[in-house]
């Protein structure tokens, strides 16, 4: 007995030795528990260790990650917020105001992440100026994916703008064979709707309308054409797409049954997965004329008590933005390094192409969020639009009366 | 000593599960009212700015149709699982051999979850694979089943397997109140030759009038609850076409960062089960004169 009471008070005495030391210690809130997602995340956790680190792993998967934020509420509340969280876009900005985010500006400043990262996405990563959310990577939203064998059988090229991509589809739709897969979830319809406006509208009009949240511009003729287009791409999904997952519609072009999908570049990782080369078994073209959507997934860095929750939180910092990580993690995840001077060697074709893209978009000022995937504007005011977007999409609602209901959803969520 | 401990005993004993009842479940209810009451966002923020979320939620669209389908499906819900419901019962009620068997049958699907029932639905309703292409492929290629993705017909696919889901447990709930009428007078009417359709609709039918309310308690607030199957079964689509104010407030709550959007549509909630509940409580707990 006496020996045991021993034994504890000495391992209770090595115990604050070493958090004396500020061994650096990070607990880490993500929702990345699918197989590719999971390894991506093994690298970032190998490193960590590596570099001396004690990393505690908390996965809450479920929900696209509101099981994780419902998490991060009850953590926050209760005062005991996780060292780092996956968290994105204006949500950042949101928990910096209810005054739950750190700062990681010293680390940002030492390896001039200024230098390292697009301005736009940069901005993303910092509260008030300072760094305080580091980014992982980007996908760019607004892709076509074709079936390169129905589209040379059908005597067609990858359409680059939403006319072509009309004319393609008519002529496949005689030939029997279902243009678009199509997934009748809220948030794919809204995933289609934005492609559709920035490449009908251009990068001003997108710009306008679903980050300043202009009025005159949700309400004119401009949006008027979008839902028009929205009303043509609604004949060109076959008959059962309603509630299908969106893997389910990238396997439909995989297997022939449809020609195109318009998705984020985690599509890619299905087709890869299933045996196709590509830029040769399928292609990947933008029908946004030279705008990039861009989704950045980040760590943001949480108020924490402590030397090695601070320590773990500079480590964690500058490791997710080490040229390795962002390499392997991004090989893995289908997206591309946020950090613009990795190298783009081993990326197969549309990930080199993602980043070439990425480039010219920086250089022309082309480079926007993602509406649909929480990076333009918070998620009561995305929320209000996809609402509106998903009821036009699905029912004979005018394109007039949409855009009514789009300019008072978002003047009722503001 | 003893006396005290009778006294005291089950005070004691009660007083923890009143506690949390008290705490949370009444202390929750007056929590939201409060929160519904503020402009709470991400978190929950206590500066009272009175009725705007009650504006708000006025205003959208998809709370109207949450309301609506509300209204669809608690009618036809609680009105064909009680028909349904007593039907069966009835005619398991007419001493046939095999009725233990068959109401196991009948009330076996109240064992499933709703998530079950929703996504087996799912399936049979869903043109591609369930009814419709089993037709097409036996040959009748003119049938139409599509209703699971008609935006304006996708509500009464859920009321479809709400029913199923249902009917056989108020089945139960009658065939208890069946078996519990009194038989002399069955057996009275019966000897002044009155017909088996009379002796039902003047006789046992009117004298199960307690089960009926207890039928449509259960149910009504089935109904109000009614989350998960319509997670299941459509997702709350096509577009927000089946959305129900269950599923608007956890989209307000979970996915939206609006607390207080999702405050009030609970409180919405709240009140109209208190509308239904109370004049239920009051008939019963009214003092009675017999």
């Amino acid at each position: 007995m006496k020996k045991s009471v021993l034994l504890t008070s000495a391992l209770a005495l090595s115990l604050t030795a070493t958090a004396a030391m500020a061994e650096p210690k990070a607990e880490v809130l993500h929702w990345w528990t699918s197989g590719g997602e999971a390894a991506s995340v093994k690298v970032l956790k190998d490193e960590f260790a590596a570099n001396g680190g004690v990393w505690t792993d908390m996965p809450v998967a479920g929900g696209g990650g509101d099981a994780a934020m419902t998490a991060l509420r009850a953590r926050v509340l209760s005062g005991n917020a996780p060292t780092a969280v996956q968290l994105k876009g204006p949500s950042i900005q949101e928990w910096y105001e209810e005054g739950a985010i750190g700062n990681i500006d010293d680390v940002a400043k030492a390896e001039g992440w200024d230098e390292l990262l697009p301005a736009a996405i940069a901005d993303h990563m910092k509260c008030d100026g300072a760094y305080c959310a580091a980014p992982v990577n980007v996908h760019r939203i607004d892709w076509i994916w074709g079936n390169s064998k129905v589209l040379a059988d059908a005597g067609i090229d990858a359409p680059t703008t939403w006319d072509e991509f009309n004319a393609a589809a008519e002529k496949l739709k005689g030939m029997g064979i279902t243009p678009l897969a199509h997934g009748g979830q809220a948030w794919q319809d809204a995933t289609v709707f934005e492609a559709v406006a920035v490449g009908l509208g251009g990068p001003e009009f997108f710009r306008k309308a679903f980050v300043e949240l202009d009025m005159d511009t949700l309400k004119s003729d401009q949006m008027k054409a979008v839902f028009d287009q929205m009303r043509t791409m609604r004949g060109y999904v076959d008959d059962n797409f309603s509630g299908r997952d969106w893997n389910l519609a990238t396997a439909m072009v995989i297997n022939g049954e449809a020609a195109f999908q318009i998705m984020g570049d985690w599509a890619k990782g299905e087709f890869i997965a299933a045996g196709k080369v590509p830029g040769k078994d399928f292609t990947c073209t933008s029908p946004s004329g030279g705008a990039y959507l861009y989704n950045v997934d980040s760590f943001a860095f949480f108020n924490v008590d402590g030397d090695d929750a601070v320590a773990g939180q500079k480590l964690l910092a500058k490791l997710v933005m080490g040229g390795n990580f962002q390499k392997v993690f991004n090989l893995n995840k289908g997206s591309v390094p946020a950090r613009l001077d990795v190298s783009m060697d081993e990326f197969e074709f549309c990930g080199r192409q993602s980043n070439a893209d990425l480039n010219t978009a920086i250089d022309q000022g082309f480079l926007l969020p993602s509406y649909a995937h929480g990076m333009a504007i918070r998620g009561a005011q995305a929320g209000a639009i996809t609402d509106v977007v998903t009821a036009h999409f699905n029912s004979d609602m005018s394109s007039e009366d949409a855009v009514a209901a789009l300019a008072q959803a978002v003047a009722n969520s503001l | 000593m003893t006396e005290w401990l009778e006294k005291h005993v089950p005070k004691m004993v009660l007083a923890p599960s009143f506690i949390a009842i008290f705490v949370f479940v009444y202390g929750f209810i007056g929590w939201t009212a409060y929160v519904s009451f503020t402009r709470s966002k991400l978190l929950p923020k206590y500066d009272l700015k009175g009725t705007i979320q009650y504006e708000r939620l006025a205003d959208s669209p998809r709370f109207e149709v949450a309301l609506t389908n509300l209204a669809i499906f608690g009618i036809l819900f609680i009105l064909f699982a009680t028909v349904i419901g007593l039907a069966l019962a009835i005619l398991l009620d007419q001493k046939i051999r095999t009725e233990g068997p068959l109401r196991t049958i009948y009330l076996y699907p109240m064992a499933l979850s709703f998530i079950v029932t929703g996504t087996a639905w799912k399936w049979i309703l869903n043109p591609g694979l369930g009814i419709e292409s089993v037709m097409h492929d036996l040959g009748w290629t003119d049938f139409a089943f599509n209703w699971l993705v008609d935006p304006k017909l996708a509500i009464y696919t859920i009321v479809i397997a709400g029913v199923w889901q249902s009917s056989g447990f108020v089945m139960a709930l009658f065939l208890a109140g069946l078996r519990s009428v009194d038989n002399e007078v069955i057996r009275a009417a019966m000897v002044d030759g009155v017909s088996t359709p009379r002796i039902y609709m003047s006789i046992i039918i009117p004298s199960m009038a307690p089960i009926f309310l207890s039928a449509f308690i259960v149910l009504s607030h089935l109904a109000i609850k009614s989350f998960d199957l319509v997670i299941a079964l459509t997702g709350g689509g096509p577009g927000y076409a089946t959305d129900m104010p269950a599923t608007f407030m956890y989209a307000m709550a979970f996915s939206r960062g609006d607390i207080g959007q999702a405050a009030s549509s609970a409180t919405v909630m709240m009140i109209i089960v208190t509308a239904i509940i109370v004049p239920y409580l009051y008939s019963e707990l009214r003092p009675r004169h017999d």
